[in-house]
């Protein structure tokens, strides 16, 4: 079918004719010139893709076009350019080949266009918002969708009894009620294309678009019931046929869902043990996706259920098993084939409405289509909310009812249902086409150019455009965090007693068989993460420590499991690098000079540089832009000043304990060293009369595709000095107000800040190399800054003093170097997996025994076993703490 | 909801919590839910790490703060009735439901004389204090300047954290005292609609 369909395009005609006689002159050719031939038109040979290869070209460059001007997009939604294009691009060939020879096939729309747009919707849908709603949706989308058909269908008849709609429309009650069935889905791709670009509420896109994505489920179901009924005939039609048809609906229904999660499960699994072979991730995730989709089909069953579940359910274990590279490809690609797909629908959708050969028009059908299906809508949308408020904690307020009832748009579903008609058993088939087409038309033309407009108009309460002041500024986004924790806190964001419980399932089940050990292990991390990091602070107050100011603790920055899964689990790696480049950051910090800012300058800085609360930035679904780590970064920011702060405030608290000291000190120095490589060096002594001396690496770590990366530098050996005993006068509480510690001395000092003709060395060449992707723009901040600074000599020379100059300065990243990436984790064995856990959380950080002797836990892995020896120091280490029997239960 | 009865019956004194807070069974239902799932080791009794367990709340820049404010000063733990009666100053103000002069006032609306409706004027102070962490009625300089320094992203440096916190202070400061004090914040805020800001919240 596809080549049927695309053999009449635009270009068939003129270059087919071209082709006819170039292969005549080719003929001709090689009659008289004998056997060579030089060059030769194989147009028929590349036809089909070429053809195919031309109408992306032209999709693409019609969206190129179209976002040309970004106020002309605001103001027009996509959908209507497209279709008034492909009315252009129809026009012309009928204008120059004088008949419609092609228009959207139903077996291109449903076997290639509709998956790829239904796919990326599935998998890139915030299931989180979906399951939240799924009530809702549900209901909307069973419910409404079967009010709206058969309220359509029967009032269209009774309107056709009366005389309205002309005699000529030889249609029964089947018929109509068949119709009412076609037309009253809400079609995904126009509520998408429209609903991306009116910025509503998450919770009224989730619902409408979650009831879009579902109701072609009802549609398709009742489609085929009222067709089986016309085909046998509405005389024959038993009672036990409706039966039938409700049990048809449910089989098909569920079944598409089952499908969908099966093959979910399948391809999380099979990404498990794709480690080795990075490359096929990404197709594999394409074709399995797909193939639920095909299946579901090949059953009748509900495809785009299937598909839909299909990504919905595989998405968290996917990308936690595939690599971050892989992650990218298959958004973009994902990303890619969705906006095409929909371009060319929309497209063919204005080309098919040109031929009028296939039109039979009827104002009266027409316009009293227009109105109901508006009018049950509407109608539909009241009552339910009103059923729905009684128990949704949350009400769905008259604003939203507006928006859903003029959100709901018809579009190329209806228009391929209506195009598969069969016309010899619906006599009145050209008419419902034309009455279909009008109304994809007028509810993406007029309703997606409208609702932006009236949504904004419903919401503006703000008549004033006067320029916050800078207090209310600061106040207004301090408000947004406080209600945002609140409702962390209040757990009222959709907390459901269910969700709890699958959450255990998944954790104690699901994620054990579909994710990968490392990483499934890893995310068990977060829990423990806390603990370990209130260990740590505890033992450095215990040794007496006030060496270790919390910035020290080069603290991972992790993001939650449940809201950023992507973060959560290989990336878990980064997080040091999290904390280098904001050490990075601190030293722009100290740098003194920047203007005196203007007030607007104040507020265009307020505004970029606050941070925002989850609700703003937590983008839903959106098919053309991809917000990258931004968030993820803040997230990584606020997540290590959240917990440097909680860490001061339990030094303060806990500062009096040092019980253990004497003992961990001894267990660390007779510390195992003999498998111990050139990494792990001795601990580097300080010898400053300062207090405060501090010395700290940064240490980057990056996750490759096979694996993680480790950056050890090289320090000179420095005999180790081990202080008996720490005069208690030397402590130094922190004060519980310093929040976030100002940049440190040491910090200052780190190696490649120890003098001007390092700097630039050390940022560009091999820092940037080892800094993920997702840091990089943040890296690359931090290194224009850093090179434009003005005066760091001056800046450097007042902390020199205070300063251990000689040992670090020699640290210098050249002596950087990249190790046999494995991953340590996975190839633990079992007993010891756990502990070498631990060692890894750990050893972000600098632990210090003593006010001046450092020791830092290198990590190399030329062998498992120095990893798992790491583990048992610490462990060793930390034996004696309470926390630690609660924590490992040996 | 076939449970709310019985989850209701292991609160005690729950009818007297729900007229002081405003709240719906239904609310306290899903709030007592929530208290058991943070209070992991149940006790009863929520300390400051449980709170900290909640991821989200680790990502937000303020999160501590609110955290402390759960906790009433020398206090390490919350019980379930404080609980829900600190979160009832974030609960909206109940239009529908008529007022009942013989009850006991709710927690959100004993300062209903003043102009804001009760919620907002609840928020305003709860975000008053969440600035004033010493309690003297006034957010000094360095404690205006310890919330930017957690609510601006890393790169902002000393400096021009310094000039915003001093320009903040100028333009809202009255009585020149270098201090904002409550009726000054409350004044800078006066032409915020805090409330269309609540509409989308939760807590209804």
């Amino acid at each position: 079918p596809l080549r049927r369909v695309l053999l009449i395009l635009p270009f068939g005609t003129p270059l087919g004719g071209v082709y006819k006689e170039r292969t005549k002159d080719a003929a001709r050719l090689s009659e008289f010139n004998g056997k060579m031939l030089l060059v030769s038109w194989e147009w028929s040979y590349v036809q089909t893709p070429y053809i195919i290869a031309i109408w992306i070209l032209v999709a693409s460059v019609a969206k190129i076009l179209f976002h040309f001007s970004q106020r002309f997009t605001t103001v027009v939604p996509e959908s209507c350019m497209l279709i008034l294009l492909g009315l252009v691009l129809g026009g012309i060939v009928l204008l120059t080949s004088k008949k419609q020879l092609y228009q959207l096939e139903p077996g291109l729309f449903f076997l290639f266009l509709l998956p790829t747009i239904v796919g990326d919707a599935g998998y890139f849908m915030p299931a989180r918002l979906f399951f939240d709603n799924l009530g809702a949706i549900l209901l909307y989308a069973v419910v409404g969708t079967l009010w709206n058909a058969f309220c359509t269908g029967f009032c269209l008849y009774g309107v056709k009894l009366l005389g309205i709609i002309d005699q000529k429309v030889q249609a029964g009650l089947m018929e109509f009620l068949l119709f009412g069935a076609l037309i009253s889905a809400v079609d995904p791709v126009a509520v998408l294309a429209v609903f991306e670009e009116v910025h509503v509420n998450e919770t009224l896109f989730i619902i409408v678009f979650g009831e879009s994505l579902l109701n072609d489920a009802v549609t398709v179901v009742l489609y085929k019931v009222y067709m089986s009924f016309v085909e046998v005939g509405p005389e024959n039609v038993q009672t036990a046929d409706y039966f039938k048809g409700v049990a048809s609906f449910l089989i098909v229904s569920i079944g598409g869902t089952m499908v969908g999660l099966i093959f979910a499960a399948l391809l999380a699994f099979i990404t498990r043990f794709t480690k080795k072979v990075r490359i096929i991730e990404p197709l594999l995730v394409f074709l399995m996706v797909y193939l639920a989709y095909l299946t579901a089909e090949l059953f009748s069953l509900s495809a785009i259920l299937s598909m839909t579940f299909c990504g919905i359910g595989c998405n968290k274990y996917v990308e936690a098993n595939i690599s971050q590279k892989s992650r990218t490809t298959v958004k973009y690609t994902m990303k890619t084939l969705a906006s095409i797909a929909e371009t060319i629908i929309f497209i063919f959708l204005g080309i098919s409405a040109v031929d009028k050969s296939k039109w039979a028009w009827d104002t009266g059908l027409i316009s009293c289509t227009l109105i109901f299906i508006f009018v049950f809508r509407a109608l539909g949308v009241v009552m339910q909310t009103w059923v729905l408020n009684w128990f949704r904690l949350v009400p769905l307020d008259k604003i939203d009812q507006v928006v859903m009832s003029y959100g709901g748009l018809r579009g190329a579903v209806a228009f391929a249902l209506v195009v598969l008609l069969d016309a010899e058993r619906v006599p009145a088939k050209d008419y419902f086409v034309a009455t279909t087409i009008i109304v994809v038309f007028f509810t993406v033309m007029f309703q997606g150019l409208t609702i932006k407009p009236l949504v904004n108009w419903l919401k503006v309460p703000r008549a004033t455009n006067r320029k916050p002041t800078i207090n209310e500024e600061i106040h207004e986004r301090a408000f947004d965090h406080c209600l945002t924790a609140v409702e962390d806190i209040a757990g009222l964001n959709g907390y459901h007693h269910w969700r709890d419980k699958w959450e255990q399932f998944d954790k104690n089940y699901l994620s054990k068989l579909l994710l990968r050990k490392s990483v499934y292990r890893k995310s068990e991390l977060w829990e423990v993460y806390q603990k370990i990091n209130i260990r740590d602070a505890i033992s450095v107050i215990d040794q007496g420590g006030n060496v270790l100011t919390s910035a020290r603790l080069s603290l991972p920055s992790m993001a939650s499991r449940a809201s950023f899964p992507e973060v959560t689990n290989v990336t878990n790696y980064l997080r040091e690098n999290g904390s280098g480049v904001c050490l990075d950051l601190q030293v722009i910090d100290n740098v003194p000079g920047a203007k005196v800012e203007e007030e607007s300058e104040t507020h265009h800085f307020l505004a970029g540089n606050l941070y925002k609360p989850r609700r703003r930035y937590q983008s839903h679904y959106s098919r053309h832009f991809m917000t990258v780590g931004d968030h993820e970064r803040q997230d990584r920011e606020i997540f290590q000043r959240n917990m440097k702060s909680r860490m001061e405030t339990f030094k303060t608290t806990r500062h009096k304990r040092h019980s253990h000291k004497k003992d961990r000190k001894q267990d660390l120095n007779d510390k195992p060293r003999r498998n111990v490589s050139w990494q792990d060096k001795d601990p580097v002594v300080v010898t400053v009369e300062s207090e405060d001396e501090k010395g700290e690496h940064l240490e980057p770590e990056k996750e490759e595709d096979v694996g993680i990366t480790f950056v050890a530098r090289k320090v000179p050996d420095t005999p180790k000095e081990r202080p008996k005993s720490v005069p208690a006068g030397l402590e130094v509480c922190q004060s519980p107000s310093v929040a976030p510690p100002s940049p440190t001395c040491s910090e200052r000092n780190l190696p490649w800040k120890g003098g001007i003709g390092t700097l630039p060395v050390c940022v560009s060449m091999e820092a940037t190399k080892i800094i993920p992707i997702d840091l990089q723009q943040a890296w690359n901040q931090s290194i224009s800054s850093l090179e434009s600074l003005a005066s760091p000599p001056a800046f450097m020379g007042n902390h020199v003093p205070h300063c251990l100059t000689h040992s670090t300065t020699e640290q210098s990243p050249n002596h950087t170097h990249q190790l046999r990436p494995s991953n340590p984790l996975s190839s633990a064995t079992s007993p010891s997996r756990r502990r070498v856990f631990i060692s890894f959380n750990n050893s972000g950080s600098t632990v210090s025994i003593d006010s001046d002797i450092h020791y830092k836990h290198t990590h190399t892995h030329t062998h498992t076993g120095y990893w798992t020896n790491t583990a048992m120091m610490i462990l060793r280490k930390y034996s004696e703490h309470p926390i630690m029997s609660t924590l490992f239960p040996i | 909801m076939g449970s709310t009865n019985s989850t209701l019956s292991k609160i005690p004194n729950v009818e007297e919590l729900m007229q002081e807070t405003g709240f719906t069974p239904a609310h306290i239902v899903r709030l007592y839910d929530r208290f058991e799932a943070l209070d992991k080791e149940k006790t009863g009794h929520l300390r400051p790490q449980d709170f900290g367990a909640i991821n989200r709340l680790a990502m937000n820049p303020i999160g501590d703060r609110i955290i402390g404010a759960f906790f009433s000063p020398g206090q390490e733990t919350v019980d379930f009735h404080s609980f829900v009666r600190i979160l009832a100053h974030f609960r909206p103000a109940d239009k529908k439901r008529p007022k009942d002069p013989s009850m006991p006032e709710p927690v959100n609306s004993r300062t209903s004389k003043l102009k804001y409706p009760p919620l907002v004027f609840s928020l305003i102070s709860v975000a008053f204090q969440l600035y004033d962490q010493d309690k003297d009625g006034k957010i000094s300089r360095a404690e205006l300047l310890q919330v930017l320094r957690s609510m601006l992203e890393m790169q902002v440096t000393e400096e021009q954290l310094e000039s915003i916190a001093d320009r903040t202070i100028q333009e809202a400061d009255l009585d020149k005292d270098d201090a904002i004090s409550f009726e000054e914040f409350r004044k800078s805020l006066e032409k915020v609609n805090i409330d269309h800001k609540m509409s989308i919240r939760f807590l209804r």
